[in-house]
């Protein structure tokens, strides 16, 4: 039964934000015996409740707090509040995500190293290698039910999948399959297998899909140790004299303030909420934010460099049919500076509905151009491109000088332009994806500009020295013991992999470590 | 196998080519007090905001900015009926409608712009304001207004939703047969 914790209960350990970092470590630390309360922002929806139509679907679980853009970005001009397409409810984006969950590659962790100094990149190395991770990146494998991980079968490839495998054999690709995916071939785990639904971005209606909305937090409360709070929304962290943190204050469903006393503070509420929540914990101890003496909270905002190719042949695909992702191509995932840039992509499957399509094929298009392509809509195919784009200083999440929510809080201005790197790896990724097309028949591409952001990551990022980020290597802040960070906004670098997988291999390992100085009276 | 979808309720090649001679679809619409009536569809769209010949150009715009000739004007009509609600509320919203078209009209001379024959001389003038508020709430209104029509998806070959059907494990996900 799920616990219920009292708000003067101090020794409670806090977790804001129940999505991939938050959702996880809140059910690993209650299997530890900690007494946990995970404060959720938005409501609490069960999967059967999940809406089968985009438009829809967005209304019921999008983060639509007011929010602001700037930089180079052309989200900023088209989605000018939108720089982001993430979830505002219990399970956060784990809701909306499409299943791809890869490993980041040994090199990642090291790109300072291997890439060495790219001009107007900040780039640094992990404090962590691959071999760090690796046993955990086992067990978050074997939680998700990860497909050709433990012995789970790959999922079927569908119609989308058939194009974009035939176009990858002509090309002469060697690494083409139906992906790791955290949606369940089969039964397993007391969850169902794939339906070929669709609608994977909509919340999967079968719980096929690995979310912590079902498959962690249920768990979790089982324990009779973790208390999940939806529509609390915190608004300020707050610390004593000493500098340590006592309690969280969080508007309740209502919009009144509450506090929450805690023992220890985890941070997960995405990479824009992340570093927002600190900057708006300034206080006259920590005037520029909590865990900012490094000056680095809310930097380095990345969103990897995305993009996608879709394709009309002469023939009927219907791309909308099955799993929206369970497909990829890692051949260019690899450092091959020879390319012309460093870091590298992956190719992954996907589709969108008529009505996203029609918003983000080629935003603010119109006239027949526009429309033509929509016309073929059930002999188009699909991809999506998702690279390591390079960590930028000036690329940001700020407080807003004079827009303020509800609660009076300074609201995120999300700042970001991409990197000549970036723009290199996008338009070969173009190049490359337009090609498979073509050599399976395809009349007509359109290399489609990046949606809003939904691999948010980098504005808390770990490093070695306090005074390179905000971070150690266990998610631990430099400045404050007691106050941890849970989320992609840990990434030092982006990598070229969808971050899920890093996101909860990194809350598995960040419970033992919690559990550990616990136990040893550290924190 | 090839798994059967409902087929598109489009028109007939026939039809296409016949309505392909027709002089602007805003000709086959007919004002009528405070409606906007297409007699051959046998539909009609009342105005309360909007007079009803700034609705029946909007609903030609409408088509210009995203012309799909599969899809019958009722659908446009819908599309652009929000502007008429948020006019009735909206005083500023009003304004912006009726004086956007009719910046339309003068711009087209004698006629109006709904009197202009072929699709690529209204589409210069569209392409003159693009940049325009007007343009953009109309067309940005289009975006959701048109294709969030459950009943226009047919028409593109989208099926929509499928979780009551039990999804397409069964119903065609990997039945592409050209490859």
């Amino acid at each position: 039964m799920a616990a219920q914790y009292d708000l003067n209960d101090d020794h409670v350990v806090v977790i804001i934000g129940s999505g991939a970092g938050g959702g996880t470590l809140g059910n690993e630390l209650a299997q530890k015996g900690i007494d946990v309360v995970i404060l959720e922002a938005g409501p609490r929806i069960e999967y059967e409740d999940f809406i089968n139509d985009e438009w829809a679907s967005f209304s019921q679980l999008a983060w639509l707090d007011n929010r602001t853009t700037g930089g180079g970005w052309r989200v900023s001009k088209d989605f000018p509040n939108l720089p982001a397409w993430i979830v505002k409810a219990v399970g956060g984006t784990t809701t909306h995500w499409a299943g791809a969950s890869l490993r980041f590659q040994e090199h990642e962790f090291k790109t300072l190293t291997h890439y060495g100094k790219v001009e107007g990149a900040s780039l640094l190395d992990w404090p962590i290698t691959l071999a760090d991770l690796e046993p955990y990146y086992d067990k978050a494998e074997d939680k998700m039910g990860v497909t050709r991980t433990h012995g789970i079968e790959g999922l079927p490839g569908n119609n989308n999948f058939k194009v974009f495998k035939a176009g990858a054999d002509k090309l002469g690709y060697k690494e083409c399959h139906t992906g790791n995916m955290a949606i369940n071939s089969g039964e397993r785990d007391g969850r169902m297998g794939c339906q070929q639904t669709g609608f994977c971005f909509q919340g999967c209606k079968w719980g096929a899909k690995w979310s912590t909305l079902y498959a962690e937090i249920p768990k979790g409360e089982a324990t009779g140790k973790l208390e999940v709070r939806p529509n609390s929304h915190a608004v300020k962290i707050e610390h004593d004299a000493s500098g340590k943190i006592t309690a969280v204050v969080y508007a309740d469903k209502d919009g009144k303030l509450q506090s929450q006393k805690a023992r220890l503070v985890c941070v997960a509420c995405n990479s824009i909420e992340s570093p927002r929540l600190l900057l708006n914990s300034a206080s006259s101890m920590f005037p520029d934010g909590l865990a900012n003496s490094s000056g680095q909270v809310g930097k380095n905002y990345m969103r990897h460099t995305t993009g996608s190719v879709y394709a009309i042949f002469d023939k009927p695909v219907h791309f909308y049919r099955g799993t929206t992702m369970a497909g990829i191509i890692r051949d260019e995932a690899k450092h091959d500076p020879g390319r012309g840039f460093v870091g590298g992509y992956e190719l992954e499957t996907l589709a969108l509905g008529i009505p996203f399509m029609a918003a983000f094929l080629n935003p603010g298009g119109w006239g027949r151009g526009f429309t033509t392509a929509l016309d073929h809509y059930d002999s188009m195919a699909g991809m999506w491109i998702v690279g390591e784009d390079m960590p930028q200083e000036q690329n940001a999440v700020k407080l807003h000088a004079e827009l303020k929510d509800k609660h009076g809080m300074p609201i995120p201005d999300v700042w970001f332009t991409d990197h000549p790197n970036d723009i290199a790896m996008r338009n070969h990724a173009y190049k490359q994806g337009i090609a498979l097309y073509d050599a399976v028949g395809a009349t007509r591409s359109f290399p489609t500009p990046p949606y809003p952001s939904t691999h948010n990551l980098g504005t808390n990022r770990m490093s070695e020295k306090a005074a390179d980020g905000v971070v150690n290597k266990f998610g631990q802040t430099h400045d404050v013991k007691n106050l941890f960070i849970s989320d992609g906004s840990q990434f030092t670098t982006g990598g070229a992999e969808n971050p899920t997988l890093t996101i909860v291999t990194l809350a598995i390992r960040q419970a033992d470590y919690v559990a550990k100085e616990m136990a040893a009276g550290t924190i | 196998m090839v798994t059967l979808y409902e087929a598109k309720p489009g028109l007939s090649r026939r039809e296409l080519l016949r309505r392909g001679t027709a002089i602007g679809a805003g000709a086959l619409l007919v004002i009528s007090g405070s409606a906007v009536i297409s007699p051959q569809q046998a539909w009609g769209l009342e105005t309360t905001a909007l007079k009803p010949e700034t609705m029946a150009t909007l609903i030609q715009m409408a088509r210009d900015v995203y012309p799909h000739d599969q899809i019958p004007d009722r659908f446009y009509a819908i599309a652009v009926k929000s502007h008429d609600e948020l006019a009735a509320k909206d005083a500023a919203h009003k304004d912006l409608i009726e004086k956007g078209i009719a910046d339309l009209d003068q711009k087209a001379g004698d006629g109006g712009y709904a009197g202009l024959g072929w699709e690529e001389e209204r589409v210069k003038l569209l392409t003159q304001i693009e940049d325009t508020p007007f343009f953009q709430a109309v067309r940005g209104g289009l975006v959701v207004g048109l294709y969030n029509q459950k009943e226009v998806w047919p028409l593109f070959g989208y099926e929509g939703e499928s979780y009551s059907k039990g999804g397409y494990m069964s119903r065609g996900f990997d039945d592409i047969e050209w490859l």
